[in-house]
């Protein structure tokens, strides 16, 4: 058993801290989730076996350390099995800018996220009650919202509108609006919360989550609205890209700046969730809201 | 005419012979001599130059004259075209943020709230409005300010030119993302005629934060883009120098966002810019204004808010498969 583990090289992978992320380019374009038998975990360096992560929810066991998950995972590890029925996903991108080498970054991104844009949208159940859900992948181009992404968000939460039904984001988004689609990405910020006046004038619930990273025009547009928003620990949230602040100001960022416990503080968020616990947080949240006319009721 | 000591690269030729020109007449005023047949041949000359120059404007030309330290900025408008301006000052939470100006004032007779970000017209002024670059109680002012224009059934004339929503610790602190995204969903739902112009520079949420209305406009020369040339450069090709590239790549102008169904209109600006003539400007401007606005008032409250929704609801280009 012991001398098994030697004959094979390990492989590791590196994760880059959040400090380095967030700003407005998408970082490197890679599964944070190796497939590898080991993991080095990027804040305590420690060797953690894969299977253990993975059945830790990719929270690392040593330190809490939570690494980024795909979509489909976030939306596995949430939602009750077999509840998920996924809308809109025949949404793809165009290139209307004819932007440089915009059609090669999205085939990259469907082809490491197996995604075909950057979020999924549908309905589900989680502890029984039902939700439409958007999730957005921080694998596809950064978790960049162009105008697929917006659309979808927007289409979701009109649905969520139409069928009197509360409305969660799981937001985890980089590069904010994605500038490989200019002007038409910028407006994606003003849709998405337009469509969120409605579902509060129904009296809709919005509840965000906000995961590592959600920046610029993610952050600052649906992700910041929510009724409820809770975060991941240790997520970097924010408006501008640290990058971008210390070039501008000249200084050193102070230690743990535009981190969840850092919005935190200062106001901006409700609650910072452990990813273990976040399900039955969900669930809590969403029975407490509970319509009686919409609760429970069979949705596809 | 270029003022002195500032005028832009591409710009040089003609400021060029112009000066010669001067120096010409001021030659000839002096030793009484009568050189008005090579004046009149050097004036025609400058003047084909002149059109050469500014009906080819390339897109990073156009982002130049769009940033122009001369460039006319929302008090000078409000001077030209606005009677009676009485600013009102702060966001009742923290602080009055110079970088955003708000206020009452009269539209052709008509009483409208204005607003809009402020860039200084000198170093001084613009270190004490921090460029033109609010923090988020300048978003949270003219929130409330806008608020108020809705309350009492105003018209609100959104005046943009920023680079951005100023990206600062104390900036992060107070939730700029917050109250750009709260700009954006209470300007969606305010119920009154919101008209809103890009006088120069349409710098992302920064400017978004400000620009939902039922009419968007967009002088000649302005720019609005998800991201600055120079930004987009360094992440492209890891090169800000690059940015006349990436300003095409981008597709910011007016004509461009007129294609893509985000403008409504593009305002003629005087030849060479606004800054070339001002008060011509400020006149067209003021027509421009006017002539969006009227419309809009005789709609009722429900039809004004549903326009607003589908206006921006179709934007985007996608395929559905």
């Amino acid at each position: 058993m012991l001398k098994d583990l030697f004959k094979t090289k390990p492989k590791y992978i590196t994760v880059r801290p959040p400090q380095e992320l967030g700003t407005r380019q998408e970082p490197a374009e890679k599964r944070d989730i190796p497939d590898g038998l080991w993991v080095k975990c990027d804040r305590c360096n420690q060797i953690v076996y894969h299977k253990e992560l993975s059945k830790n929810l990719n929270v690392c066991p040593k330190c809490d350390y939570h690494f980024r998950i795909g979509a489909k995972e976030r939306i596995d590890s949430l939602l009750d099995e077999g509840s998920f029925h996924e809308i809109n996903s025949g949404l793809t991108s165009t290139n209307p800018l004819n932007f440089p080498e915009y059609e090669s970054k999205t085939k990259k991104s469907q082809k490491a996220t197996g995604l075909t844009e950057g979020v999924i949208t549908g309905t589900g159940t989680i502890e029984g009650q039902p939700l439409v859900c958007a999730v957005i992948d921080f694998g596809f181009m950064g978790g960049s919202m162009g105008s697929v992404v917006g659309e979808k968000i927007t289409r979701a939460i009109e649905y969520a509108t139409e069928k009197g039904l509360p409305f969660v984001c799981i937001s985890s988004g980089g590069g904010g609006a994605r500038m490989h689609e200019g002007i038409l990405s910028l407006m994606q910020m003003a849709k998405t919360c337009m469509a969120l006046n409605r579902l509060a004038a129904a009296g809709g619930l919005y509840i965000s989550v906000l995961t590592d990273p959600t920046m610029g025009g993610i952050y600052a547009s649906f992700a910041s609205q929510g009724d409820i928003i809770l975060a991941e620990p240790g997520a970097l949230i924010g408006f501008a890209g640290p990058r971008v602040i210390q070039q501008t100001i000249r200084q050193t960022l102070p230690p743990g700046f535009q981190t969840s416990e850092f919005v935190l503080e200062h106001g901006m968020i409700d609650q910072i969730v452990h990813r273990k616990n976040l399900r039955a947080t969900l669930g809590f949240f969403l029975k407490f809201h509970a319509r009686e006319d919409k609760g429970g009721q069979a949705i596809g | 005419m270029a003022s002195p000591g500032y005028c832009l690269d591409f710009e040089k030729p003609l400021v060029e012979l112009e000066r010669q020109i001067e120096e010409i007449k001021k030659f000839a005023a002096e030793k009484n001599i009568d050189m008005s047949e090579e004046i009149r041949r050097l004036q025609e000359k400058a003047d084909q130059i002149k059109q050469e120059i500014y009906s080819n404007l390339t897109t990073w030309q156009r982002i130049q004259i769009a940033r122009h330290p001369k460039r006319p900025t929302l008090l000078d408008y409000v001077g030209m075209i606005f009677t009676d301006f009485t600013e009102l000052h702060g966001d009742r939470l923290f602080r009055d943020d110079p970088a955003m100006v708000g206020g009452l004032a009269y539209l052709d007779g008509r009483p409208v709230t204005v607003i809009g970000q402020q860039k200084g017209r000198d170093t001084k002024e613009n270190l004490q409005r921090n460029f033109g670059m609010p923090h988020p109680e300048g978003y949270r002012k003219a929130l409330r300010l806008m608020e108020q224009a809705a309350k009492f059934g105003r018209p609100i004339i959104s005046l943009v030119d920023v680079v951005g929503a100023y990206p600062g610790i104390e900036a992060e602190e107070r939730g700029q993302g917050e109250a750009v995204a709260r700009g954006i969903r209470e300007m969606a739902a305010l119920g009154t005629p919101i008209v809103v112009v890009i006088t120069g520079e349409g710098g992302s949420g920064g400017a978004l934060a400000i620009g939902v209305g039922d009419r968007i406009l967009m002088l000649e020369n302005a720019y609005y883009s998800v991201i600055s040339p120079e930004g987009c450069a360094s992440i492209l090709w890891k090169d800000a120098s690059r940015a006349p590239e990436a300003a095409e790549a981008l597709r910011l102008t007016g004509k461009d966002l007129m294609e893509f169904g985000i403008v409504d209109e593009v305002i003629r600006e005087p030849m060479g810019g606004a800054h070339k003539d001002p008060k011509a400007m400020a006149e067209t401007l003021k027509e421009a204004l006017i002539r969006n606005l009227l419309p809009l008032l005789d709609q009722d409250k429900e039809a004004l808010l549903t326009a607003r929704y589908d206006k921006f609801r179709k934007m985007g280009a996608f395929i559905e498969g």
